[in-house]
């Protein structure tokens, strides 16, 4: 804090960043590091973050930044932080900055947004006039102190900064209005002279907070700065602040100036050349009567753009025979570390991946399905089923099986409050839990027993028959060797004599779509032999659905073994999971519609046979 | 954008709209005004506006430029002043949208006018009052001489500077005790231009002039109305100010170019700028940013070259490779009509030291549109000289390098280490363009 008046940033200047402009704030300490100072960011304000800190990179070390909601906050707990970098929004900057003007520890503040009204531009310029701050912008990108202390985005990429020599002081003050000539002055000073010992950019709006003026007496004061270039434009008036300072020596060293926007006078008010405010309101706001008056005041100006590195390097050089302009010693540039991000982009890095995905990519313009856009999901009328095709089995299945699909999708969805699964999210609901928790009780239920028969009878019915059981040779198999009931087969109420609908519905649709149904055809054959021994031993819906699918899948070009790869992988499961929880989510919107009370079961339901070999006390 | 002029109709409006809130009842302004546009069916505004058809009008266009009266511009009277009706205004209106006119030594069309009811008024009720902004304060121009004679009477208008920072008593106060002399209800004057400065202030006008106002008792006719608005306090302010208008001006018709590339800028992200100099020109520019197009513009006429100075514009904000494309085949396009009597045209490929751009990127549009436009630039002659900086520079002046040699168009490239405007000195140099 013990700078002198005439400085702004020094190598200690540590700066509070209003709003988390992440790229900003790492290239200031990518600065930081080039330059061999501490970070120089030490807070962030974001009050519509959620987070505590931020991580960036100093060099290859990371380091957390704390974010907080208001600046108060930030300036209470950093105070020797005198500079705040108002990155907020046309919004809000002029609120940000008129609450920050009154933080005493705040000595410096930097605007950046474009569109600030003018009257809002005036107030804070004369309220940080009043309180002695000093206030960079709005409108700009703000300034470098080369060597010390660097405004966000000021001068561009590290290889530009290293290139026009703002990594280290060198011996010319620069003024600019708008940030976009900035790097081109930087370039041409470092390339004519030693480079710039400061350089502000003013900012583009008709009522900057602090002008060229409030700048060059500051450079006059600075003993590191040799020589002044200050680059104005057509409009305003600003400029003859600094031509009469000079007449009236207030400014000493040598100043090389010029206006653009020379080429107005030959068009007159009839065209506009750059922004709104650079326009020529009377003569005497054109760039010519301003390059004029600063060449009468006895400013270095050139007789076009052309000639001003030339001026610049006529200036330095006669200061640097005279001794007045000390040489430098380039100082060594640690590289920066490349952003991983970046190398790869360049193809310079390369690293195993963890996850493989072959499903669906959501790295372009648009998510992909397996290759198809979702917008062309939906233009070309994919069905769920089609979905089904394109994320399951990475297919587009023809029409006949995408139709089954989804049939076997209508048909499992619900069973009725009463089976496990779905009386398992009713009693989950009652008891007052969210959708998630409701219907994972039931979906955990499924299983060997509830809903697990599709699998099953997929199974056991394409073994049998690839190991070319007949059908009452597998019937006995599974009597005697699995000791299980066949998978598929059986129901409770229906029989021969009272078909099942829905089975019916089935088997008639693979009979006329399907190009073969072998599997489903060698099933009846073994229904015929089970309801022989009892009526009620028919082909149910889980058998049929699990025979069928194998059918598809088989007439869809996969082997016997990919099927069984299938199957193991639960993918026949899938079906039944994916419809019943349909049903499910029914169930609990159901419930929470009623909003019936806590279940209890009845105690007279329950066999109680408590019979422990506990010692009792 | 900053401040920029609003149409008498739309500063009428905006008046009339806030009206109740900043002179309530004391003051009354009976707003009758129809802006009448090419798209206007003028045989439906009686409908609409029924007092067109029971008052005497007034007419005259509303394109933001002044001196209509000495323009002749001001429709008020056939034989005697209050003699114009509804009809003989339409007429009137017709026959000017019809003829081409000169203001200010611009030819271009009249498309907007303004109809309002004649208000007879003695001279002596004719006051003026504007208002502006300076740096720290705002100034007040107050005068009991209004009317177009108010320039010759520059002397007798008193001008107040109101702090910003002023409090409403302060307002006042130096309102009051400066009010000219020679105005009759002083006070009446003086709470009417305490409030309008009120309103001027919480609008965020930049400029605002009423000549003459008139005011009769507490009836105050603004006659004429001049507006600038901070058109960036659109979000401050922006529903009081109602469905405003910010009209280019009169100005001439834009070329068929120019209008693609202002609706391209319109829907555009990125900014988009191009205005047509002089067709026939040799030098042609297209150039990254808004400060380099203005340089470059510049340093074209500092050497002596502005007659062939032949386009003005700039591409900046990121454009989208297809954006780039477009508006650069639209500067081949008219580069390539004729060719030039003196020798090969020039295109000056021109920008400042990028911050961020990836300028190989910025020129995959510009090589697209090369491409394209090939065998014309070739049959047209045209020399392209290229200077850019920035992230990837090096690999954009190679390519576009490339891209001209294997088309056959003559090109010459520079980078950073080499001044920005020194492919103007030799493009001019080179060609002998004088």
């Amino acid at each position: 804090m013990s700078k002198p008046d005439y400085l702004l940033f020094d190598r200690d200047t540590k700066a509070i960043f209003w709003n988390l402009n992440r790229n900003a704030i790492q290239r200031m300490l990518d600065y930081d590091y080039v330059v061999g100072r501490e970070p120089s960011v030490v807070a962030i304000v974001a009050p519509t973050s959620g987070r505590k800190f931020d991580k960036f990179f100093y060099g290859t070390k990371e380091i957390m930044i704390p974010i907080y909601k208001s600046t108060p906050e930030a300036a209470k707990d950093f105070p020797e932080a005198d500079v705040l970098l108002n990155f907020a929004s046309f919004r809000t900057a002029y609120d940000v900055t008129m609450e920050a003007l009154d933080i005493p520890t705040i000595r410096t503040i930097a605007i950046t947004a474009e569109g600030i009204p003018e009257r809002f531009a005036r107030n804070m310029r004369i309220r940080a006039k009043e309180l002695g701050k000093w206030l960079i912008g709005p409108a700009t990108v703000g300034g470098i102190a080369p060597g010390a202390f660097r405004i966000a985005n000021t001068g561009g990429t590290i290889e530009n900064i290293i290139n026009s020599k703002l990594h280290r002081p060198g011996s010319v003050g620069l003024v600019t209005r708008s940030g976009g000539l900035f790097n081109e002055l930087s370039n041409v000073i470092a390339r004519n002279a030693n480079g710039i010992a400061e350089g502000i950019a003013i900012g583009g709006d008709r009522y900057p907070g602090t002008d060229f003026l409030d700048h060059m007496l500051r450079y006059e004061k600075n003993p590191q700065v040799k020589m002044m270039v200050m680059l104005g434009e057509v409009g305003g008036e600003l400029e003859y602040r600094v031509a009469e300072a000079i007449k009236e020596g207030k400014i000493t060293k040598p100043v090389i100036a010029w206006c653009i926007g020379t080429i107005s006078k030959h068009f007159g008010g009839e065209v506009q050349f750059g922004h709104a405010g650079a326009k020529a309101g009377a003569e005497r706001e054109t760039a010519d009567a301003k390059n004029q008056a600063l060449r009468e005041a006895g400013a270095y100006v050139p007789k076009s753009f052309n000639e001003l590195p030339e001026l610049i390097r006529g200036v330095y050089e006669e200061l640097h025979a005279r001794g007045e302009i000390p040489d430098i010693k380039e100082p060594e540039v640690p590289p920066i570390p490349e952003d991983y991000a970046k190398a790869v982009k360049a193809g310079k890095v390369r690293r195993p991946t963890n996850f493989i995905c072959t499903i669906s990519d959501d790295r372009g313009e648009e998510a992909t399905y397996c290759g198809v856009p979702i917008s062309e999901v939906v233009e070309k009328g994919y069905s769920i089923a089609d979905v089904i095709g394109l994320l399951w089995f990475k297919k587009k299945f023809p029409e006949w099986a995408s139709n089954f699909i989804d049939m076997v999708l209508k048909v499992v969805a619900d069973h009725g409050p009463a089976v496990s699964g779905a009386h398992n999210t009713k009693v989950t609901a009652r008891a007052g839990k969210d959708l998630m928790s409701s219907i994972v009780t039931g979906i955990l239920t499924i299983g060997p027993r509830f809903g697990g028969a599709i699998d099953g009878a997929a199974k056991y019915f394409k073994m049998a028959k690839e190991k070319g059981m007949s059908p009452d040779e597998f019937v006995a198999y599974m009597k005697n060797v699995e000791k299980i009931p066949i998978p598929g087969i059986g129901h409770r109420i229906k029989s021969t004599k009272n078909p099942d609908k829905r089975v019916e519905l089935l088997k008639n649709y693979a009979k006329e779509h399907f190009p073969s149904t072998e599997l489903l055809d060698y099933a009846l054959e073994v229904e015929k032999v089970t309801t022989s021994k009892k009526e009620n031993l028919i082909l149910n819906v889980d058998g049929t659905i699990g025979v069928l699918l194998v059918d598809m899948f088989r007439a869809l070009g996969y082997s016997d073994e990919e099927i069984d790869e299938l199957i193991n992988a639960g993918a026949f499961n899938a079906f039944f999971v994916l419809g019943r929880t349909i049903g499910f989510i029914g169930h609990y919107l159901d419930e929470k519609r009623l909003d019936m009370p806590l279940y209890r079961h009845p105690t007279d339901d329950i066999l109680y046979n408590v019979q422990c070999e506990v010692e009792q006390q | 954008m900053a401040q920029r002029g609003i149409r008498e109709y739309d500063g009428k409006r905006i008046l009339a709209q806030n009206w109740k809130d900043y002179f309530g009842d004391d003051f009354v302004y009976d707003f009758k005004s129809v802006l009448i546009t090419p798209e206007t069916d003028l045989d439906k505004v009686p409908e609409e506006h029924p007092w067109v058809k029971e008052t005497p009008l007034v007419a005259k266009p509303d394109m933001l430029f002044g001196k209509r009266g000495k323009l002749g511009l001001i429709f008020f009277k056939k034989e005697k002043p209050g003699d114009v009706t509804w009809e003989d205004a339409k007429e009137w209106i017709k026959q000017k949208m019809a003829e081409e006119v000169e203001i200010n030594g611009v030819k271009g069309h009249l498309t907007h006018f303004l109809v309002e009811p004649f208000v007879p008024h003695d001279q002596s009720d004719e006051y003026y009052v504007a208002i502006t902004t300076g740096e720290d304060e705002d100034i007040i121009y107050m005068s009991a001489h209004g009317g177009i004679e108010v320039e010759e009477n520059w002397d007798k208008v008193v001008e107040v500077k109101i702090p910003i920072t002023a409090s409403d008593e302060e307002i006042k106060k130096i309102i009051e005790e400066n009010v000219p002399a020679d105005i009759k209800d002083k006070e009446k004057y003086a709470e009417f231009v305490y409030r309008l400065y009120k309103l001027f202030r919480d609008l965020h006008f930049a400029y605002l002039e009423i000549n003459p106002l008139v005011m009769v008792g507490n009836k105050v006719y603004p006659l004429d109305f001049v507006g600038r608005l901070d058109d960036t306090a659109q979000f401050a302010v922006g529903k009081k100010w109602g469905n405003v208008e910010f009209p280019a001006g009169f100005g001439r018709d834009l070329s068929p170019e120019e209008k693609y590339i202002k609706e391209m800028d319109e829907k555009s992200g990125a900014s988009l700028k191009l205005t047509i100099l002089n067709p026939k020109g040799r030098i042609w520019t297209l150039v990254a940013g808004g400060g380099a197009s203005v340089v470059y513009a510049d340093t074209v006429a500092d050497l002596g070259a502005v007659k062939e100075l032949a386009n003005y514009g700039e591409y900046s904000g990121n454009p989208s490779r297809t954006e780039t494309r477009e508006y650069v085949k639209t500067v081949f396009d008219l580069m390539t009509r004729e060719r030039h009597p003196e020798g090969d045209k020039i295109l000056i490929i021109g920008g400042a030291i990028a911050n961020f751009t990836d300028v190989a990127k910025t020129f995959d549009g510009i090589i697209d549109a090369m491409k394209e436009y090939a065998d014309k630039l070739k049959e047209t002659g045209v020399k392209i000289y290229v200077r850019r900086g920035g992230p990837n520079y090096e690999v954009g002046l190679k390519r576009i390098k490339e891209a001209a040699e294997e088309l056959g168009i003559p090109i010459e490239v520079y980078g950073p280490e080499t001044h920005m405007t020194e492919i103007v000195r030799k493009a001019i140099d080179e060609n002998k363009v004088a």
